[in-house]
């Protein structure tokens, strides 16, 4: 019998995603994950960890534009994910407290996993 | 305030064979920053799911890593046998067990000897690599593969290993153990060891926590956390608890890793005597539908395999979080105060894998 885990996931709006982390911050949750699904919109789910359990949190930004406000107050380290999604997906992240802005990772293709990206795989 | 140097560290360093880059801001001898970059050699291997079923991806996963190729195929499989919600039969669930602690057995001998080089021990770190060739071996004889395995599939496991050959398997791991100890003894008793790496690179419980730390890493600060505690495979029906040490330093981090050695062992050694007779995978049928998060212990620590599947023969996305992602931050808040000289040896603590991280 495999093991399948519970997995709570929690839709919010852009607006209150910093509070939400917050508040799962206070709570400590451990953040281990941001996840981006780029296809006709971004959906980007942050991944907290308590006591083995996971609690997703999900947000959709639009396909045209994409503005993010960062989460690296309440968690330094989603800096990592913050400039991947930078990098990789060419999400605008606000206010992130260790901006590489577009250098964390060296490319060749820009941008590779937007949905609009003209990347060496299709 | 003295004055400021920037020393770059890596791309290519003696220390790391894998690209990763630091710009230490050095006051003296003494490091005041460190400021990581990722990056040189991204694969992109997420984005071939636009090109290869799911079928095909267990084995792109497979060759993320060539030290964890095991637990990446595992982690893979288990991702989509959550979102398909497959019943692996019991006997496979053991075996991956078993070549999951091969893989950190391994993996942890080749730290150990990298760890030593990296303070310049040369003869344990040749001793750890002697030792850990012989375990190579068992690894050859039971699944074909000295590096990448092949032995996991959606559904169960490629190889079965009768009971002849797990007797044989326990019968060297019992000499393997036996010469383990030799070396860990010296990690844990040497003196030079000691002066490299105690109050080195500390790290606190707190800390750990807020900068996400994984592994190891995370639980040589005082935190009991360890994925296979989640009771994937036959974790939940073997008798163990996460190694723990509380130090927060570098020595503190290579006792964990050399406990965790006797842990895999002995664990092995479980799972052999209570394996049960039986299939070793099951038909699989239909396309992925849905979306799941597999969480798996790496010997580096916590890989997440996230996949998403529309009911295609592609998945939608397919997204790993590597511990060596994971424990970037970490390593950047360890890093600053510390000598310019401990740079390679607290580098080589968090395991980094760079291979991983550039998937």
């Amino acid at each position: 019998m495999i093991h399948i885990e519970e997995q709570p996931l929690l839709v919010v709006d852009k607006g209150t995603l910093v509070e939400k982390a917050g508040q799962m911050s206070s709570d400590g949750w451990r953040l281990v994950a941001i996840t981006c699904v780029a296809k006709d919109n971004y959906e980007l789910t942050y991944s907290f960890d308590k006591d083995y359990k996971i609690n997703n949190i999900r947000v959709v930004l639009p396909k045209d534009n994409p503005v993010l406000p960062s989460i690296t107050k309440p968690y330094f380290a989603a800096f990592t994910y913050e400039n991947e999604l930078q990098d990789l997906f060419g999400i605008t992240v606000t206010d992130l407290a260790l901006d590489f802005k577009g250098t964390f990772y060296k490319l060749s293709v820009k941008t590779p996993f937007a949905p609009q990206s003209q990347g060496p795989v299709k | 305030m003295a004055t400021r140097t920037i020393v770059p560290f890596g791309p290519q360093h003696p220390v790391l064979p894998e690209p990763i880059h630091l710009d230490l801001v050095l006051e003296d001898e003494k490091v005041v920053e460190a400021i990581p970059s990722i990056g040189f050699i991204h694969r992109g291997l997420e984005k071939l799911v636009e090109k290869k079923d799911f079928y095909e991806m267990t084995y792109v996963a497979e060759r993320i890593c060539g030290i964890c190729s095991f637990i990446h195929g595992q982690s893979y499989c288990q991702a989509i046998e959550g979102v398909m919600k497959i019943d692996v039969p019991e006997r496979a669930l053991y075996l991956r067990t078993i070549w999951g602690e091969m893989s950190r057995i391994h993996s942890h001998l080749l730290w150990l000897g990298l760890f030593a080089d990296a303070f310049g021990f040369e003869s344990l770190f040749m001793h750890s690599w002697r030792v850990r060739e012989k375990l190579l071996d068992i690894i050859e004889e039971t699944t074909g593969g000295r590096v990448i395995f092949g032995s996991c599939k959606i559904g169960g496991v490629r190889r079965d290993i009768d009971a002849l050959g797990l007797k044989r398997v326990e019968s060297e791991l019992r000499i393997i153990e036996k010469q383990s100890f030799e070396l860990t003894e010296v990690f844990k008793k040497d003196n030079s060891v000691k002066r490299r790496t105690i109050d080195v690179g500390m790290l606190s419980k707190e800390e750990a926590i807020s900068l996400g730390a994984v592994g190891p890493m995370l639980r040589a600060s005082g935190v009991s956390y360890d994925s296979r505690k989640l009771g994937y495979a036959a974790y939940s029906k073997l008798n163990w608890e996460p190694i723990v040490e509380t130090a927060g330093d570098c020595y503190a981090r290579c006792m964990v890793r050399c406990r965790e050695l006797y842990q895999s062992f002995d664990l092995i050694y479980q799972a052999i005597s209570k394996i049960a007779e039986g299939p070793i995978d099951v038909k699989v049928t239909g396309n992925p539908t849905g979306e799941y998060f597999a969480r798996v212990e790496q010997p580096r620590g916590e890989v997440i395999y996230y996949v998403k599947g529309n009911g295609s023969k592609n998945l939608e996305r397919f997204r790993v979080r590597t511990p060596t992602f994971a424990n970037v931050p970490p390593l950047v808040k360890t890093l600053a105060g510390c000598e310019l000289a401990d740079v390679p040896v607290i580098v080589l603590t968090i395991d980094p894998c760079i291979s991983c991280t550039e998937r």
